[in-house]
């Protein structure tokens, strides 16, 4: 057998070939979420990171457990004045400022430095260490994981429900029910994401959201204070319809002049059974992979408008929040901004990683842009 | 004359996909003389189009295995380099596609492609190579080639750009021009005129040309040879005469009822051939055909080989059915029911 | 081609009157509580929340308030009359004073990660499968999960002298051009690295798989039947093909960018550009300038999705312009 060597570079022609002269008769009969299921059941690093984020989430979701049995302090608690024992030996919290005799020699001590990673030295307290007003790291850091987790999946979440219906209006309908929908998506995605999302979170977290309607004395709206997490997570919302909306918009385009559309309505089906039977389940595959490379977009998107100050309101902690306080504190506690880091890292390193594995599965065309400056 | 350009022995192709191994073609064998006209028949997934690129040197790749030979006047192709193999391409062996809008590049004029093609393996300057561009897209048929030669493919018809693909391949005169199904993508009425193109171009260039389309009929007037493909494997191989005239295969019958025919009867209705081919990775034992073949029998769990079975020297097929027997009842098949001699 | 380049910049202004919309919308309409009030900022005095209220229509009330409200604010921003209350500062003198600053960041950066990302998108997909790709497609993926905040505060602590140990670059800040070249390139280069990694791993990626996607094109096939080397293949036949949606996604983020997006790179290396000032006023919840350099921003991308479209029609001649 002659096998050819390597070339420059492989035109894959033959895996085409393969798949066109009978490669694709042989998984004839499977659904294509049965292949899509056993694509992603092979690949393994996909799984793993699966496995990683969903570590994330339980830590996430046991911060209280943490709080009451481990660091003994709450998300807000603070405690500058604090001594904790280190090695038998009591250390302040927040150092104090003096001098101290150091081989016989005196030295300055600068206080208001906040004590730093103990790794268990101090019995489970300040085991990533302690911010300026004596709360711990690693409590508020699981705390705002749980803020910024529930931020970044809520709001994909309503960001991709908004889009999806949209789309499907979009582009079942067509004419000018696509006309107003598409120039709705222009409009936002004329604006840069960050810019657009500060604008809205400032705007908002003055006086809140306060609209809506009573109808036979029942209130129908939101009425939401300024400081609301909700805030954050309807502007994320918002802000990434289009980049959801348009590709989908597209599909269902596509999809809707085939026959099986045409013989449902034939068949006298009414326009949102269409719309929810016939063209939902074709793109759903374009929405799962969308969703979840969308979540890792939010929750980026969450960590860089909190850093600004435009997303989570203090003294909420979250990712991004975190980042922010550290940031002016990077010289004498680098640890304040550089643990939240790490956790935003692995987590959406997991998500993305998952999502990748997810769209090669299911849908390997599907692509996002997304900026976060 | 009869210089023997091409021989191919037992050529066998296969590519490791994530489903399995596809075993695309097995075991394959011709040769060809310069002037003539090799058609290749069968129906997609027979290996007919991977045999064509294998011949090109267009299937190489870290997933495809092959084995056999494909000499070329006396060198053989499977062993050749890929860098050396860029000398063979286009320059002794051009080689057409099924669909000629996908198969030009849309971003770049017609022109600037068949000199491309032309630089590619002589050294001329571009004045040269437009000047000879225009004389290849005349000898094509393109009308006013001096100022189509600058319009993109998207300005050109379906048949215009087949044309123009059949220029690029002919554009550093090769010996032997493959013709991978050219016309499927076209209507009818142009089918007919490229068909008659590539043989009168055959001649004036004095080249062979190897055909491969799933339409038997389309080959009736230019093919010397032909060779019907099944599952990878040659179900029946001979002159054009043989095949249109005595096919040995039911296979073949299959294919030559499905030509709608005027020199016939009318049938009740134009022949299909049930089911659909096997699976690659997945053959059945014994012959191919037989899950699809109405006279199968017992002996056919056991695959017939490529033997002569008739009197006409060089006819070859792979069926056990008694030669008589076929002979008295492929009209059947052929002609929809109504018996009757051709 | 001139009467659609006519039409389309017709369709543009149609559009940024639109985005003036959507900006009165944001910071008038939608959040709840006094606009007047909202808008005058913290420290206002009655006098001057009536002088607003008056000076921005926003005493009328219903359907013709409503127009007379967006216009008088679509005049302020445009006229360049729109103020900061906060600190008294005219907003579009002080977009203008950050412009230098966020155009030295964005064509450097853009340049930066285009070319790199063609780069690294190239090898990755000419090498796919292979160790070198898998390292790319890894640091891709890295690239694009890093917070540019984070990433931007850690190679302050580690390259420039945060830690009080080595620094080998600057800690931020901005050096005009014109003062001193070779310290506006030095304080850039972090900033410019910062910004361009997402977009590095981003393209690279998008390209990667345009190419694998092109490679397998039937003309592609075509070339390769021609004799052509795999080099001139891949250069004239392949890239050509997939650099044209890579061209598109560098003008709405270049514009972007251009636009006071890279505000989080801004503010974390102190750059005293759009973004920036943008930052700057939402500690204070000072809105005016936030509006200028939302609407600016918006400018920017619609003038380059025109140049985008512009440059699609001559890279792809099926595209007609019509």
């Amino acid at each position: 057998m002659a096998t050819t060597g390597q070339e420059e570079f492989t035109l894959d022609t033959a895996a085409e070939l393969a798949a066109e002269e009978g490669g694709a008769k042989a998984i004839q009969g499977k659904s294509p979420w049965a292949i899509a299921g056993r694509r992603l059941r092979r690949n393994y690093v996909a799984l793993s990171f699966l496995g990683v984020f969903v570590l994330v989430v339980v830590c996430c979701l046991l911060a209280p457990l943490y709080a009451s049995h481990v660091s003994h302090l709450g998300e807000n608690d603070t405690n500058s004045g604090g001594v904790v024992t280190v090695h038998g030996q009591p250390v302040h919290v927040i150092s104090q400022g003096g001098t101290k005799i150091v081989n016989g020699q005196p030295k300055i001590v600068f206080g208001g430095i906040p004590i730093g990673p103990q790794w268990g030295a101090a019995g489970g307290q300040y085991i990533l260490g302690a911010d300026e007003l004596g709360r711990d790291i690693g409590t508020r850091l699981l705390f705002g994981g749980r803020n910024s987790l529930f931020i970044g999946v809520t709001a994909a979440a309503i960001s991709t429900a908004l889009s999806v219906i949209l789309a499907l209006l979009a582009g079942y309908f067509g004419g000018l029910v696509d006309w107003v929908i598409s120039r709705f998506f222009d409009l936002i995605w004329a604006f840069p994401v960050v810019l657009l999302g500060i604008a809205l979170g400032t705007a908002l977290s003055v006086n809140g959201f306060h609209h809506g309607f009573h109808l036979f004395g029942v209130f129908i709206g939101l009425n939401l204070s300024g400081s609301s997490l909700w805030i954050t997570i309807l502007v994320i919302a918002f802000v990434f319809i289009p980049y959801i909306g348009r590709p989908l918009r597209g599909q269902v385009l596509a999809l809707r002049n085939r026959e099986f559309v045409e013989a449902a309505t034939a068949q006298g089906a009414g326009s949102v059974r269409i719309m929810f039977t016939e063209l939902l389940p074709n793109i759903a595959s374009s929405v799962l992979v969308l969703f979840t490379l969308i979540i890792a977009n939010a929750i980026l998107t969450e960590v860089g408008l909190s850093f600004l100050g435009a997303g989570v309101r203090l003294p909420n902690p979250s990712w991004g929040t975190m980042i922010g306080e550290g940031s002016d504190k990077l010289s004498t506690a680098p640890g304040l901004s550089l643990f939240p880091g790490i956790a935003i890292a692995i987590t959406v390193l997991a998500i993305n990683v998952f999502g990748d594995g997810l769209r090669d599965a299911l849908d390997p065309r599907a692509k996002i842009r997304i900026e976060h400056g | 004359m009869a210089e023997r350009l091409l021989e191919v022995n037992d050529l066998k192709v296969r590519f490791a996909t994530e489903d399995g191994i596809v075993q695309a073609v097995s075991g394959i064998s011709f040769e060809l003389e310069r002037g003539k006209v090799l058609g290749i028949v069968g129906e997609s997934g027979s290996g007919k189009s991977v045999t064509a690129m294998t011949l090109m040197g267009l299937t190489r790749g870290v997933n495809a295995a092959f084995e056999g030979e494909v000499l070329y006047k006396g060198t053989d192709l499977l062993e050749v380099s890929d860098r050396d193999m860029q000398e063979y391409r286009g320059n002794e062996l051009g080689m057409i596609f099924q669909d000629p809008m996908t198969s030009l590049n849309p971003v770049y004029r017609i022109g600037e492609q068949i000199v491309e093609a032309i630089q590619a393996h002589e050294r001329v300057d571009k004045r040269t190579a437009r000047a000879r561009t225009i004389e290849l897209l005349r000898q094509v048929g393109i009308p006013n080639p001096d100022t189509r030669v600058d319009n993109f493919p998207h300005e050109f018809s379906g048949g215009m750009r087949q044309r123009a693909m059949i220029a690029m391949a002919l554009s550093c005169n090769p010996s032997i021009l493959i013709a991978d199904e050219p016309t499927t993508a076209l209507d009818v009425t142009i089918q007919a005129q490229i068909v008659e193109l590539v043989s009168r171009l055959k001649d004036d260039f004095n080249s062979a040309v190897i055909f491969i389309t799933h339409d038997l009929g389309v080959i009736a007037d230019i093919a010397d040879e032909i060779i019907v493909m099944y599952a990878g494997r040659v179900v029946e191989r001979g002159s054009k005469r043989d095949v249109f005239y005595d096919p040995q295969m039911p296979y073949t019958w299959g294919l030559l009822g499905s030509i709608p025919r005027l020199d016939r009867p009318r049938p009740e209705r134009l022949h299909t051939i049930e089911g659909s081919p096997p699976s690659l990775i997945n053959l059945p034992d014994g012959c191919k055909f037989r899950p699809r073949c109405p006279h199968a029998f017992e002996k056919c769990k056991a695959e017939p080989g490529l033997e002569n079975r008739v009197e006409t020297p060089g006819h070859f097929d792979r069926c056990w059915l008694d030669v008589e027997f076929k002979r008295s009842h492929r009209d059947e098949t052929i002609s929809g029911g109504s018996a009757e001699a051709a | 081609m001139g009467a659609y380049i006519i039409r389309r910049i017709f369709g543009m202004l149609l559009v940024l009157v639109a985005v003036s919309l959507i900006v009165y919308l944001i910071f008038i309409v939608i959040p709840g509580g006094d606009p007047a009030q909202r808008i005058a900022g913290r420290t206002a005095t009655p006098a001057n929340i009536a002088s607003i209220r008056h000076k921005l229509g926003l005493d009328k009330h219903g359907f013709t308030g409503f127009f007379i409200q967006w216009f008088s604010l679509v005049k302020q921003l445009f006229t360049a009359k729109l103020v900061s209350y906060a600190n008294q500062t005219n907003v579009v003198s002080q977009i203008k004073q950050g412009l230098p600053a966020t155009f030295s960041l964005s064509i450097g950066a853009g340049i930066i990660w285009m070319g790199f990302g063609v780069l690294v998108g190239t090898i990755s997909a000419v090498k796919a499968g292979r160790i070198s790709d898998r390292l790319i497609t890894a640091f891709a993926l890295i690239g694009i999960s890093l917070p540019v905040a984070w990433l931007g505060l850690i190679l302050r602590y580690f390259l420039a002298g945060e830690r009080g140990s080595p620094s080998w670059f600057p800690d931020g800040g901005y050096v005009p051009l014109t003062s001193n070249p070779w310290q506006w390139f030095y304080h850039l280069l972090l900033p410019w690295f910062t910004l361009a990694v997402l977009f590095i791993g981003f393209y690279g990626r998008v390209l990667r798989s345009n190419i694998l996607d092109t490679i397998n094109e039937d003309f592609v096939r075509t070339a390769k039947a021609k004799g052509l080397t795999s080099r001139r293949i891949l250069v004239k036949h392949v890239l050509r093909a997939s650099l044209i949606p890579i061209v598109t996604l560098f003008g709405l983020d270049f514009a972007s960018v251009l636009g006071g997006g890279a505000i989080i790179t801004e503010s974390v290396y102190n750059l005293h550009g759009v973004g920036w000032y943008a930052a700057q006023s939402i500690q204070s919840e000072d809105l005016p300038p936030l509006m200028g350099v939302t609407l600016y921003g918006a400018m920017f991308i619609v003038v380059f999705t025109l140049i985008v479209d512009l440059a699609y029609a001559y890279l792809d001649p099926r595209i007609r312009l019509s």
